[in-house]
């Protein structure tokens, strides 16, 4: 065996994060291929993927480019897919207090939602007690691995994906990702709810033509408030109460 | 296509798309200690937004994907329709690409 040993938190952190590394190589190589199938140089595409590495929001924001979108909005829509991480920054936040600057920096660039639920999971376990180091470790180990298998597979994609003929509809892969990310999403009533508001509006918005591609943008919104108001309103409809509602 | 947009507009929206997702993601990890808590009716909202937007971003394109509703000769809601139901069973995000291209193709090409 070799000499040196990897801290255990982050043999801890590569055990744990493999199986979804396969999970994510496909989603990566989707981004690659339609980032250059909607017209992005392979730098382009590359560039999207080190600089904002979120998934969700780069095939949303492929999508646009392709369709000419205004550039205001191509950026909206992403940060409006990116807000969830807001949830998440507020929860992994009490366990990164004692990073320093940097190192908060370096972990907040590569949050994602995997990285996410892993660790808060790992932190909260009453067994593990790590320290602000290993937890550290951890969170590296897992944080990066994604990282590093999505830059190679948006890479990938770029080569596979510039030598596909249109006739395939490469692009249609994007929505079937965003598919594979909505069904284990729906866990709740309400959440159903928030999907069914938040596709009907964007169908409505296609229909009708809602200038400036907005219509991800109100359906997500829309779709956001029906889950509130169903929270609400099936949370207080089991003791009858005279209260109206979500606000 | 994206050649419209000018040489650095594609880019200008990469990096500003690349730090706002950064400041939402930094957002807690650096503000906790001078923040104390988040709002709770804000975190509940938070937890609608994946499956409103993906709903958003998923539907549009299997149901009228040329812009107006379709259902009869819509390759595409046949070829969701199948993806949807691999994803119900097996959750897992390979499986349902190749379902779906797989289904969108034996339409397309009749193979």
């Amino acid at each position: 065996m070799s000499r040196f040993r990897l801290p255990d938190e982050v043999r801890r952190g590569l055990r744990d994060v493999a199986p979804l590394l396969i999970g994510v190589a496909p989603f990566g190589l989707v981004a690659g291929a339609a980032a250059v199938d909607a017209g992005l140089t392979p730098l382009q595409a590359v560039g999207l993927s080190v600089v904002v590495f979120a998934g969700a929001s780069q095939l949303a924001a492929i999508d646009l480019f392709g369709s000419n979108a205004e550039l205001l909005v191509v950026v909206l829509t992403g940060v409006v897919i990116n807000l969830r991480m807001l949830m998440y920054s507020a929860s992994i936040a009490p366990h990164f207090r004692a990073l320093r600057s940097a190192w908060k920096s370096l972990s907040a660039y590569v949050l994602t939602d995997q990285a996410y639920a892993l660790s808060i999971a790992r932190y909260t376990d009453a067994e593990a007690e790590l320290d602000p180091r290993e937890r550290r470790h951890y969170y590296i180990a897992v944080g990066f691995s994604l990282w590093a298998v999505w830059q190679c597979c948006t890479i990938l994609g770029i080569v596979v994906g510039a030598r596909v003929p249109d006739s395939w509809g490469l692009a249609f892969a994007v929505p079937l990702v965003f598919l594979s990310l909505l069904i284990p999403a729906i866990t709740t009533k309400p959440k159903a709810i928030a999907a069914l508001v938040g596709g009907s509006v964007a169908v409505a918005g296609d229909v009708f033509a809602v200038p400036l591609d907005l219509g991800l943008i109100l359906g997500g919104l829309a779709g956001v408030a029906a889950g509130v108001v169903a929270d609400a309103l099936l949370a207080t409809s089991t003791p009858k109460s005279d209260r109206g509602g979500g606000h | 296509m994206v050649a419209e947009y000018g040489p650095l507009g594609v880019w200008g929206a990469i990096v500003a798309l690349g730090v706002l997702t950064f400041g939402i993601r930094s957002s807690f990890i650096h503000l906790f200690g001078r923040i104390e808590s988040v709002p709770d009716r804000a975190m509940n909202a938070l937890q609608f937004v994946p499956p409103a937007v993906f709903a958003a971003l998923t539907v549009p394109a299997f149901v009228a994907p040329e812009g107006s509703i379709a259902v009869v000769g819509n390759e595409r809601l046949l070829a969701g329709l199948v993806a949807a139901a691999v994803t119900w069973y097996l959750d897992d995000v390979f499986a349902t690409i190749v379902a779906g291209m797989a289904t969108l193709w034996i339409l397309r090409f009749g193979f």
